[in-house]
């Protein structure tokens, strides 16, 4: 009776080391996943910003300086080339930058009427919201993994388990919300700036 | 709330992959107890007869039966989707060709990447009646169709809602259920209709020569029953297995979108809209995000509610959602 009560309890402890191992596993490659669907959707957003600029610049001669920040800041964002979750604080810095300023250009966009009255600007706008969103969504789908993945490994008793899965917590991506809360000096005379 | 919402993801993934193996094997188990029933009382009516008679000995009819039920589940796995998006007539949209089907198209894309899930395929039913319903086998094979009502009535956020709505019940695999469930109440009332025509005549045969026993009687009876009850068991399985899901997706949208408010509004513009849905057929109404055959009844809950509708009342998801909405924005301090 005795050995076999102990066989029981093996296995189960067997069992339960081997499920425990293989959730934190599958977590750690969800979190690299989320990842990288990030880095698919920041790349969407950089080859996108050269064709938006283009497509405005004739009709907003007067907001110069909006569109620079956004060239700027995408090209910034561009040069970033960390790789994986290490990086993460590099690329959102950059990504960031890049986010406020496309937000300081449509809320310009906003502004004028008749900018949004003609049926490109429209379009364009649909396209930098969409881009805007698939940004924050997979960053959003990113930090709730990497936080289910970051408890898991330090919830009793699992995190018995993360060192042996090599389990590390990862880095969530911080929204600096500096840019993002300045309110964009708009100019609603419609003079043409000099 | 992700950590709980994830687990109750996971729960719900488990149980609905048990349930569909249950519906599967329930419906093959009846075919095959109408088969064998029906081997068996023949078996007993011809067993008194002359030795040189036929009698009945190899189930032929179970077999047949239950070969004729897996094939179907099998079928109907298989082509289920098609046949509800064919049911509804919608088309689908591959190149957006106005502003609205591109933004339709750009919300899935953002509600598919906030769900982890790949993007389904898009359709749009030309009703003016606002409902939306998804319907696939997996998140790799899903389709997600909404109706041109909804498309003119809601805003970008609130389509957002009703996107991720969708995307919340495949992800969780209640479409792969519940598609499977719209295909087999399909076949069974097909079945049962052809059945029906075909045994009437027949049904009396030669029984003037000898009296069949009280047990056969019973078992006749009982078997008869069945047929006839089939149809609205199945009925009775798809408008009971589609309430609780409504909740959970509505949870998992404002889960994929973090703004149930959104979703809330959407329900009351949908709710407003009284119109049935007339292009979507009852056979496909536990799919859709909103009762398509008028939305009285889903205004009480109670007993005689949970048997008669497939959703549940329309207030009580609203409150629901609201109260989240609130919560998040007593949390952020607004």
């Amino acid at each position: 009776m005795g050995p076999l009560v102990f066989l029981i309890v093996l296995v189960v402890v067997a069992a339960w080391l081997v499920a425990a191992y293989n959730g934190l596993i599958a977590l750690k490659n969800q979190t690299l996943n989320a990842f990288k669907q990030i880095d698919v959707q920041l790349k969407r957003r950089h080859d996108l910003i050269p064709n938006l600029v283009n497509a405005v610049r004739g009709a907003m001669d007067f907001e110069k300086s909006t569109l620079e920040a956004v060239i700027q800041a995408r090209n910034q964002a561009v040069k970033v080339n960390a790789t994986g979750p290490e990086g993460i604080k590099q690329i959102s810095q950059a990504e960031n930058a890049l986010s406020s300023a496309l937000g300081r250009l449509m809320v310009v966009v906003e502004q004028y009427p008749q900018l949004k009255a003609t049926g490109n600007i429209g379009q364009l706008q649909e396209e930098l919201t969409s881009t805007e969103n698939k940004v924050a969504f997979a960053r959003q789908l990113y930090n709730d993994t990497a936080t289910l993945y970051n408890t898991k490994q330090q919830q009793f008793p699992t995190s018995f388990v993360a060192g042996l899965a090599k389990a590390q917590p990862a880095d969530l991506w911080e929204i600096e919300d500096q840019g993002e809360k300045a309110v964009p000096q708009v100019d609603l005379s419609l003079k043409p700036k000099t | 709330m992700s950590d709980a919402a994830s687990l109750n993801l996971f729960q719900q993934q488990e149980a609905n992959r048990r349930r569909t193996v249950v519906l599967v094997v329930c419906f093959v188990a009846f075919f095959a107890w109408l088969g064998f029933g029906g081997d068996y009382i023949y078996y007993l009516y011809t067993r008194p007869a002359p030795h040189y008679a036929y009698h009945h000995v190899f189930p032929w009819f179970g077999i047949g039966l239950s070969l004729a039920a897996a094939a179907i589940a099998w079928y109907a796995y298989r082509t289920g989707p098609e046949k509800v998006l064919w049911s509804t007539g919608a088309r689908e949209v591959v190149e957006p060709s106005s502003d609205q089907e591109r933004q339709l198209v750009n919300v899935v894309e953002e509600m598919a990447i906030a769900a982890g899930v790949p993007r389904p395929r898009i359709w749009i039913v030309d009703d003016p009646d606002p409902n939306a319903f998804a319907t696939g086998t997996d998140p790799l094979h899903s389709h997600l169709a909404v109706t041109q009502g909804l498309l003119d009535l809601c805003t970008r956020d609130e389509l957002q809602g009703v996107v991720a709505h969708e995307l919340g019940h495949v992800k969780n695999l209640d479409v792969r259920l519940m598609t499977l469930l719209a295909a087999l109440v399909g076949a069974v009332a097909l079945m049962h209709d052809g059945t029906a025509r075909v045994l009437r005549p027949g049904g009396g045969g030669s029984s003037e020569e000898r009296k069949p026993s009280p047990l056969v009687l019973i078992l006749l009876a009982v078997w008869i029953v069945s047929w006839i009850l089939a149809p609205i068991i199945a009925q009775l399985l798809a408008l009971g297995v589609s309430r609780k899901r409504e909740y959970l997706a509505d949870a998992m949208s404002a889960q994929f979108t973090r703004n149930p408010l959104a979703l809330a509004s959407a329900l009351q513009k949908i709710e407003g809209a009284d119109a049935p849905t007339t292009h979507i057929k009852r056979g496909a109404a536990h799919l859709c995000i909103a009762d398509p055959l008028g939305r009285r009844l889903t205004s009480h809950d109670g007993l005689f509610a949970d048997a008669l509708t497939t959703h549940p009342p329309m207030a009580k998801r609203i409150a629901i959602l609201r109260g989240m909405g609130y919560a998040q924005l007593k949390q952020q301090g607004r």
